[in-house]
């Protein structure tokens, strides 16, 4: 039986311990904002915050998710918006928005870590992160935005 | 009662994620029961509260559009945009052509939705009058309520609409739309009602819908085109754990269309489940023809192809004469690989066959489509295939192909539950309708100035027209329409020709589609012809221009497809197009950014989808050749805009779009199966690979609409090479560019 906290409630889960996390919380928990892109740690859409670090969930397996606490995006902003969250509306990042809550996520990460990143700290933290629709301007500049506010 | 038209009332959130306690952000927006929306329009009704219901029958997949076309309803409706609530419509004919394509939708639309503003309009005017016993033309609809100047009476639009609705709709000729100087969100930056749901994961895609009792599908599919199932065994699939059963699904019969591929398909519990068994199964395949197929051969086919003489599709003047008579020739030949749409969200879709129907959630481009193609797959009629349409993690042409429904329904009949198919990322990339790969060869005679007096353009490509047609071999009239055969330069002899080539793997439109080769081949050649007269680019385009002139576009042995639009209205107009050079030139500082030893600007200007689009791109080659793009700035000329920050947005995406394809992007098959797997070889711009900024410059204009979403892709290939060639002297004749040594 693994035992995890996800969102702050804690959980327990006795399937596959090889299964990923993302599936865990996509298909078992209903946490559908996290993304499935790649499976393969490609494209940043499933990432996740297990014990505050941006991970990517399609390769974290249960087994390495027990015991730790998991926050999701649904979980980023559940108290306060984050100041991610109102950067990105500000700037009206999102055009499909799909993998905009692995953005998310990876950002809040970013900022944790290094709360005035430069381009290239922004560069380095997100080139992990694929949008297909292009808003990386956006997402560079809401970045900035939610630096300021946070700093 | 003139209740014509209702839409669903519960719309796709209610049924597809209210099931589970856990769903978390979704907001059930209608409550089972409550007093219908009265609905005179099929795109618009307003409920007894106030709320102006407005139906959104096009896909939302990134472009705005399910926010923009109702802004233009709001606004001939006089709508207060804080009650307005958008409904996504199901599928169904009565809305017109759902399927969102084609850079058409404010298009195609933009007259409906006031039309249907103004209707209603009236109709709560009309309410109003007969209220307070008044003339209709002294009341006015203003910000949500009916207003009498001369009584100063005021009513709101919910207490109107009992009345109202027991009025006859209004005609054509009745109803009258606001002068311009009126408009309240024609023309206004206005965020897309999703921005805020997607800042919290509560965005609802195709991925995520869910039915009751529903199980998941992983799908062997043939690896090859046209392969069929030979035998396969599912021992060991079956062992795994959460796999309920395997299902084959039969091969398409030719033409493909949009039909299933067939396979063998693992069923289970959980999208993990299903994966794992998938991975167990056995699977042999008698692989066809199309089991010999190589891009590398396919190439050589293709360019050589190019040489010879083809099918003449355009042709003024006499282009071998004057060939013939020129001191000063100039030619060149370019080539573009197969492509991957690469949507974030991979096709996906969960069905439910129940007594002879099917219920679908799908992330489709068209709706009516799914209907179709189901309805064809399981010999029933359209009508009885329900699509809902959820939100797309991404299009760029291709979920407007249905085969992953088809595949859902199929297996759903099978196993006697609904099932849900996600393509992996595998899948996606391994089982596309491809960008087609092309081949071009270009020819000039060049006056004493250095411009072309005689230009040949020859095509190889395999067509779009071979998913329904298995024969196909030539283009169609939209392939050649797209940014080729209106080539508008003023060149006193001109050819076109196409020449023959079968598809071998799937082929299908990618934003943008034909434009993107041709485009690129195009433009690309007008560099080169700049170079050689040692003339500025800018300069040399505007001269190639010429005088300012609607060109008539009049191919050989067919109409000029222009978008389904005739040229009267929408005519290939170079005053429109230079302006749109000038104005980039102009922004982007082209006259004092003279090109450096590995930094320079680079620039093509390109007409399509009826928009006219000028690109500058700065480029930075390192002493490695690694390219970078600081800058990019766009100039579009789309006639009228409707909401101007939208537009930008679709502009920057294209320019990555752009990036991505000339910079890395290559499908390539090897023994008829495709080589590229995910994003570790099928790379796209990550974000210090695309643009750092750029900048869009919109041409205001009362113009008829025109297109958004795709006409910036064309442009930024060629306008990279054209950068490229400033910055290092080195020619880039081939996409994707990270095949050619730069330093």
């Amino acid at each position: 039986m693994i035992q995890l906290k996800v969102n702050g409630s804690a959980r327990k889960f006795d399937g596959d311990p090889e299964m990923p996390l993302l599936w865990y919380l996509r298909d078992v928990l209903n946490y559908t904002g996290t993304k499935f892109g790649c499976g393969a740690g490609l494209c940043g859409a499933c990432t996740v915050h297990v014990n505050g670090e941006a991970i990517r969930s399609c390769v974290t397996t249960m087994k390495d998710a027990a015991g730790k606490a998991i926050t999701t995006i649904e979980g980023l902003g559940a108290k306060q918006e984050h100041p991610l969250q109102a950067a990105w509306k500000q700037c009206n990042v999102s055009q499909c928005g799909y993998c905009q809550s692995g953005q998310i996520m990876q950002a809040a990460a970013l900022l944790k870590a290094k709360p005035k990143p430069s381009d290239a700290d922004i560069d380095t933290a997100m080139q992990g992160n694929i949008c297909r629709c292009g808003t990386y301007q956006r997402i560079r500049q809401a970045i900035k935005i939610a630096a300021e506010v946070k700093a | 009662m003139n209740r014509i038209e209702r839409v669903s009332r519960r719309g796709f959130l209610g049924t597809a994620f209210g099931a589970g306690a856990l769903v978390l952000g979704v907001q059930i927006n209608e409550v089972e029961g409550a007093t219908p929306a009265w609905m005179p329009s099929v795109y618009l009704g307003i409920e007894p509260n106030g709320t102006a219901v407005i139906v959104a029958h096009r896909s939302e997949m990134g472009t705005g559009i399910r926010t923009v076309l109702p802004m233009v309803v709001a606004d001939e409706l006089e709508a207060d945009w804080k009650k307005v609530r958008i409904e996504q419509a199901l599928g169904d004919v009565k809305y017109g052509s759902q399927n969102t394509d084609g850079s058409c939708s404010i298009r195609d639309f933009y007259d409906a939705m006031r039309a249907a503003g103004a209707t209603v309009r009236l109709m709560l005017e009309q309410s109003a009058a007969k209220k307070w016993n008044v003339p209709v033309s002294e009341c006015k609809g203003q910000n949500h309520f009916v207003v009498h100047a001369k009584s100063g009476k005021k009513a709101g639009y919910g207490e109107l609409v009992k009345v109202a609705s027991t009025l006859p709709v209004p005609k054509k000729g009745e109803w009258t739309l606001k002068p311009e100087s009126e408009f309240r969100y024609i023309g206004k930056e206005m965020p897309t009602m999703e921005q805020g749901d997607h800042t919290r994961g509560a965005g609802k895609f195709g991925i995520d819908a869910k039915m009751p009792g529903m199980l998941y599908a992983s799908i062997e599919r043939p690896p090859v085109l046209g392969a069929k199932l030979k035998s396969f065994d599912d021992t060991a699939a079956k062992q795994v754990k959460g796999v309920v059963r395997t299902a084959t699904i039969d091969a398409f019969k030719p033409p493909h269309n949009f039909q299933a591929l067939g396979g063998v398909a693992v069923l289970a519990d959980s999208t993990w489940a299903a994966a794992q068994g998938r991975k167990k199964l056995k699977v042999e395949w008698d692989l066809g023809p199309n089991g010999s197929f190589d891009s590398a051969k396919d190439k050589a086919e293709i360019m050589a192809k190019a040489m010879q003489p083809g099918k003449v599709v355009r042709n003024i003047g006499d282009v071998d004469k004057a060939f013939a008579a020129a001191t000063n020739l100039h030619e060149a030949s370019y080539y573009i690989p197969l492509l991957s749409h690469a949507p974030m969200e991979p096709p996906a879709a969960v069905a439910e066959w129940k007594d002879g129907k099917v219920v679908t959630y799908a992330a489709t481009q068209n709706p009516q489509a799914v209907q179709e193609s189901v309805a064809s797959a399981m010999g029933i009629k359209k009508e009885d295939v329900t699509c809902h349409v959820t939100l797309l993690g991404g299009g760029f042409g291709r979920k407007s192909k249905p085969d992953y429904v088809c595949e859902a329904a199929m297996l759903s009949k099978t196993v006697g539950k609904p099932v849900k198919v996600v393509f992996s990322r595998e899948d996606d990339i391994k089982f596309d309708f491809y960008h087609a790969n092309a081949g071009m060869y270009m020819k000039a005679a060049l006056d004493e100035k250095g411009r072309p007096t005689a230009w040949l353009h020859r095509s190889v490509f395999p067509s779009i027209g071979s998913t329904f047609d298995a024969t196909a071999e030539y283009g169609q009239e939209f392939e050649m329409g797209m940014g080729w055969v209106d080539l508008p330069y003023a060149i006193a002899n001109h050819r076109a020709e196409n020449g023959p080539h079968k598809n071998h793997v799937r082929i299908g439109w990618m934003r943008a589609v034909a434009h993107i080769y041709h485009a690129f081949a195009i433009h690309s050649f007008v560099d080169e012809l700049a170079a050689k007269a040692g003339r500025d680019r800018v300069e040399y385009i505007l001269d190639l221009l010429g005088p300012d002139r609607k060109v008539p576009i009049e191919p050989v042995g067919m109409k000029y497809w222009n978008n389904d639009q005739g040229q009267d209205t929408y005519p290939v107009d170079t005053a429109r197009l230079k302006r749109v050079v000038e104005l980039v030139a102009e922004k982007s500082g082209w006259a004092n950014k003279k090109p450096q030893k590995g930094r320079a600007l680079g620039i093509a200007a390109h007409r399509s989808f009826l928009s006219y689009v000028a690109a500058v791109v700065e480029v930075v080659v390192d002493e490695r050749g690694r390219v970078t793009i600081p800058r990019v700035d766009i100039a579009i000329d789309a006639g009228r805009i409707i909401n101007p920050e939208r537009a930008k947005s679709q502009l920057e995406g294209a320019a990555v779009f752009g990036t991505s394809l000339a910079m890395m992007g290559e499908i390539t098959a090897a023994d008829g199966r495709i080589v590229q797997s995910n994003f570790n070889n099928y790379p796209v711009a990550r974000m210090p690979e695309a643009p750092l900024v750029t900048h869009v410059h919109l041409v205001p204009s009362n113009a008829l609409p025109a297109g958004i979403g795709e006409p910036g892709v064309p442009p930024i290939a060629p306008a990279i090479t054209s950068a490229i060639f400033a910055a290092t002297g080195k020619r880039v004749r081939e996409l994707p560019i990270r095949k050619t040594k730069l330093v």
